[in-house]
């Protein structure tokens, strides 16, 4: 499949000092452009913290090294006062903490079932679950208002908010397949000494699966955390907002009056990052190894 | 009955397999699919082939059949029409951009090079951060009085970035091309580290360069890879909306950024219009399946 690449093998002596310094011409290189990506990468979120903690706002470019004197916390303040916080802050807990622990429950039964349990029509739940995978949210968008909002009056509500996003399926995707990996006799033993599924699964397969079941819960909690269009749409009530809807009104509407917008913007944008980023940061390596697994499925 | 056939070995148990608790265990999951999957798959299409709008709760209304007249309107719509061209010079931007900067840092992380974990790190960050929290801080990067256009001076555009009818757009797909990339990278480091290392040493010591190992081992060396990146990107594309709708006010200037999915916003749930707004969702899914059939029929031809 890949082009051959020259076949002068006459000459290890000359290729041999070329090749060092090919590879440490690439080590720069690549260090560099490491660097550069990392730069780019990381200066919005610099920023993002220094203009939240800017009093007058300084967008000059001088502006990215602050004066000390110039800092404050009168910004996070001043949001607090148009978007409560705290409440807003709940309300996304109580909506990330609803989906987590539908993901928990149904999706860990799902996919003890999926791997483990032979029975009729399996696959064909399997397969459905792969197509939501594939499927675009757009698709979904009219007639899960048309269900939620009008047939079910479920607006304003957080059952409304978490039932789209109840039972995440790359998390089942995520437990099917570490229960396949499991030996089947494990299970067959206790089993033959006249333990119930449900037991099984509580007493061998939960606590074996814990390092599965805390990379689908933190690759499940970004979702409805940064979620934003679907509460969006279903919540006009200021008092069930999650942060990130109560702050996307604020930018698209408030924000125009306010003396030091973009001081507060970022404060509140603050607020909504620094929980995810420090959830990422420390389960990092479930969340690298969650990725590395879908590009190997794919 | 089933339960005591099944412990019988009878053939009903045969029909249902060894294990018939596996239905107790799968039914909540079932009943999501089937409410929140299966059904309002059906309801979209349901809906788009009628004049469904929203009344005042209540009250009852006529939602007369109209066949196809709403996919005859919103493929006549001009609005539409721009949306679609929109989403087209994001893909152009977007999907060519995050190929090539995710593979490059790919390769980059994949080298023994040091402070890897950190930079692997960094990369990921945006894709973890909501959309709104970065918008935030993109908003006023690219605001008139704003960082970038203090460091172009008389180079930056007027009328300014985001509310220029050129520029709305390439920045939109500029900042969702530096949000995903994270996931991109990640992706291709996978692949790349199924690549056996001698086809590499066996390159060098042909004397092949840097860049000719990465043309002509990296790049065909990942094309799986590639297409799911392409495929991914593309849906993302087309599901366009908080962008859109916060960082250059409503899918502005003039609707040089509107979106497909902005679009349905205010047709359906702004205007009431949900049957007009479901034909939009089932051409854009259409669509995207289709720009995903073609991708890997043409990304994986070999």
């Amino acid at each position: 499949m890949t082009t051959p690449v020259g076949s002068d093998r006459g000459s290890p002596r000359v290729a041999a000092p070329q090749s060092s310094r090919g590879v440490s011409w690439g080590r720069v290189a690549g260090l560099v452009v490491l660097v550069l990506g990392a730069l780019v990468f990381l200066f919005p979120f610099y920023y993002m913290v220094v203009g939240a903690l800017q009093r007058a706002p300084q967008t000059d470019i001088s502006g990215a090294f602050p004066n000390p004197a110039n800092l404050t916390l009168a910004n996070f303040v001043d949001i607090n006062a148009q978007v409560d916080l705290v409440r807003t802050l709940i309300n996304s807990g109580i909506f990330t903490g609803g989906v987590l622990l539908a993901t928990f429950v149904i999706g860990l039964l799902a996919g003890y079932a999926l791997a483990q349990l032979e029975f009729r029509g399996r696959s064909l739940v399997f397969n459905l679950m792969l197509l939501i995978l594939v499927l675009p949210f757009q698709l979904f968008m009219i007639p899960l208002y048309v269900l939620i909002v009008r047939t079910y009056g479920l607006s304003d509500s957080y059952l409304g908010m978490i039932l789209p996003f109840a039972v995440n399926a790359t998390a089942v995707f995520i437990f099917r397949q570490f229960f396949l990996q499991l030996p089947r006799e494990l299970f067959e033993s206790a089993r033959i000494d006249g333990a119930s599924e449900f037991m099984i699964l509580r007493r061998i397969a939960v606590p074996l699966a814990q390092p599965a079941i805390i990379t689908a819960l933190i690759v499940t909690f970004i979702g409805p955390w940064n979620e934003f269009l679907w509460p969006f749409l279903i919540t006009k009530q200021h008092d069930l907002q999650p942060l990130a809807v109560a702050l996307a009104n604020y930018i698209s509407t408030v924000a125009a009056r306010a003396a030091n917008p973009f001081g507060s913007i970022l404060a509140g944008a603050v607020v909504l990052a620094v929980p995810a980023v420090v959830v990422f940061v420390v389960f990092q390596r479930q969340f690298i190894q969650s990725n590395l697994g879908s590009g190997v499925k794919g | 009955m089933a339960v005591v056939s099944a412990r019988r070995g009878g053939r009903l148990r045969t029909w249902i397999g060894r294990d018939p608790i596996g239905y107790a265990f799968i039914g909540p999951y079932v009943l999501f699919l089937a409410g929140l999957f299966a059904y309002p798959l059906l309801l979209a299409i349901y809906i788009s082939f009628f004049d469904y709008f929203f009344a005042a709760p209540g009250a009852e209304v006529d939602r007369p059949f109209v066949g196809l007249r709403n996919y005859a309107q919103i493929l006549g719509d001009p609005v539409f029409q721009r949306a679609l061209l929109n989403v087209a010079e994001f893909i152009i931007i977007n999907v060519p951009l995050t190929v090539a900067l995710s593979l490059v840092l790919a390769s980059a992380l994949n080298a023994r090079l040091p402070f890897r974990a950190f930079f692997r790190t960094s990369y990921y960050i945006p894709y973890v951060t909501a959309s709104v929290a970065v918008i935030g801080v993109w908003l006023w990067l690219f605001s008139g009085g704003g960082l970038l256009n203090g460091v172009f001076g008389p180079l930056a555009p007027n009328p300014s970035w985001l509310v220029n009818e050129f520029w709305a757009m390439p920045i939109i797909a500029l900042v969702v091309t530096w949000k995903q990339l994270g996931f991109y990278v990640l992706l291709y480091l996978a692949a790349l580290q199924n690549i056996p290392k001698e086809l590499y040493e066996a390159a060098e010591v042909d004397g092949a360069g840097v860049v000719r190992r990465f043309m002509t081992i990296t790049v065909p060396g990942v094309r799986p890879a590639t297409t799911l990146v392409v495929i991914l990107a593309t849906i993302v594309g087309a599901n366009l909306f908080t962008e859109p709708y916060l960082l250059t006010g409503g899918g502005g200037p003039d609707g040089a950024s509107m979106s497909p999915v902005l679009l349905m916003y205010r047709q359906g749930i702004e205007q009431g219009h949900a049957g007009y707004a479901a034909a939009i969702g089932a051409v854009l899914a259409i669509a995207v399946m289709a720009i995903s059939a073609v991708n890997r029929f043409v990304l994986e031809r070999e």
